[in-house]
């Protein structure tokens, strides 16, 4: 049966939140990575060359429906085939941002098609270049919009860290996979991470959800 | 060894995986689509306890992460005396974290239903259960048809997981065949490209034909 000991619990803490640290630094990274490569996946289909688009829409297409996992694996072990060695961080990043960045182009593309039609002839009408009717005109226009679909993809991303501990980055899962093959106590390593990911990622929702209906008051948007 | 050669040598292993595959999603599909549908409404019950034992599932299943949830049942449950295999143990972790997803669009669903339909059966007498039954769950399954359909790929994705309790689906065998060939691209991109199909040849066409269909039974194609 059973014994829950928390003096075990509070042996193995400290190293469960250093690694609590490192999820939060790979969630962070890949995030930022995804942002990125997502806009530029979004404007890529922006082109008015129509076989860029249909390449660049089923590259995407490819990302998404294809397992975040596998895709870490196949990162990880293609390059040193070709002599190029990542690292496991590197590697994890890689895979991490281009899948959430395939589906923050979606994001990033509802937010654009929601800008008014209006404002792109306006822009014609004052002879503004491509680039700078994308970055000062309908970015920043389409961004509120975004916002909400961008805060579930960081949760999305931070409840796939785990993932990462299959090629060793030393994130939460694997330090309790690391704790209980050293103690051979599961119980509490896991029930631990499972408890840090609760109480991190439903206040961040609750935050991410505030934070939304701080940007469209101010903004002065209803919804 | 070019890719034709791998193809012939190691394609009963990558199809033996792909048929795990597909036992596990459509197992966790059941089950899914079950907890789905009870926990969606019991979200909508009136009494406080039913709401509030659904909203704590949904939010804990949504809150931690799958990977955690399968260990968790894997290898925690077994210390509670509920020993499960761990093929069971597989699909039944990755159809408890999809339902509760599901949850949220069955909700979603029922709640965009018109209320003018309500007050219609209300008006025409009809129970509580009659009411959903033929009245608002018709509608509002051909409301949730599509995001079912994203559902349904990220449940076929999640599936992949269960290879790390060694249950010998495609990744697992793909990560077997890379251990023993070393041939990354051939062992991973071959699998990558089955998941892709099954993905949007199986799963996608499906979800239209099951939506054309639906809408076709309601009168609306």
């Amino acid at each position: 049966m059973f014994d829950w000991r928390w003096d075990f619990v509070i042996e193995i803490m400290p190293r469960l939140l250093w690694a609590t640290v490192n999820t939060l630094i790979a969630a962070g990274l890949g995030f930022a990575i995804a942002l990125v490569l997502g806009l530029l996946f979004a404007l890529a289909q922006r082109t008015p060359y129509r076989a860029i688009t249909i390449i660049v829409r089923e590259i995407v297409e490819f990302i998404r429906s294809t397992p975040l996992v596998l895709q870490i694996f196949f990162v990880f072990f293609v390059g040193p085939q070709f002599g190029i060695r990542l690292s496991p961080w590197t590697s994890g990043m890689i895979a991490i941002g281009l899948h959430y960045a395939a589906y923050l182009s979606e994001v990033y593309r509802a937010g654009i098609d929601s800008v008014p039609k209006g404002q792109w002839e306006a822009c014609r009408a004052l002879n503004f270049s491509t680039r700078y009717t994308y970055f000062n005109v309908v970015i920043p226009q389409a961004l509120p919009a975004s916002l909400p679909g961008m805060g579930n993809y960081l949760i999305g991303i931070f409840k796939d860290t785990p993932m990462l501990s299959v090629i060793g980055v030393a994130e939460l899962m694997h330090t309790a996979n690391a704790l209980g093959s050293e103690t051979y106590r599961f119980l509490e390593p896991y029930t631990m991470v499972g408890v840090i990911f609760l109480l991190i990622s439903l206040p961040s929702a609750a935050g991410i959800r505030w934070f939304e209906a701080w940007v469209r008051r101010s903004l002065g948007m209803s919804r | 060894m070019n890719f034709i050669e791998f193809l012939a040598e190691h394609s009963p292993r990558l199809l033996s995986g792909t048929f795990v595959t597909i036992q596990q999603t459509v197992l966790a599909i059941l089950l899914a689509v079950t907890i789905a549908t009870v926990m969606g409404l019991m979200r909508l019950s009136r009494n406080v306890l039913i709401r509030g034992f659904s909203t704590c599932y949904i939010e804990f299943f949504r809150g931690t992460s799958l990977l955690v949830q399968l260990y968790w049942i894997f290898f925690v449950l077994p210390l509670f005396g509920v020993t499960l295999e761990k093929f069971v143990a597989g699909f039944v972790a990755v159809g408890l974290n999809l339902g509760a997803y599901g949850a949220e669009v069955v909700r979603g669903a029922i709640q965009s239903v018109p209320r003018g339909q309500y007050e219609a059966s209300l008006a025409l007498n009809m129970s509580p259960a009659t009411r959903m039954r033929r009245i608002i769950l018709p509608q509002a399954i051909l409301i949730m048809i599509p995001p079912w359909g994203n559902l349904l790929i990220e449940l076929l994705k999640a599936t992949a997981l269960v290879s790390l309790i060694s249950v010998a689906d495609l990744m697992f065998q793909s990560k077997q065949i890379n251990g023993s060939t070393f041939l990354s691209i051939e062992a991973f991109g071959s699998a990558l490209i089955i998941y892709y199909i099954m993905a949007r040849l199986l799963i996608t066409p499906a979800m239209r034909w099951f939506e054309r269909h639906t809408a076709r039974q309601m009168g609306r194609a």
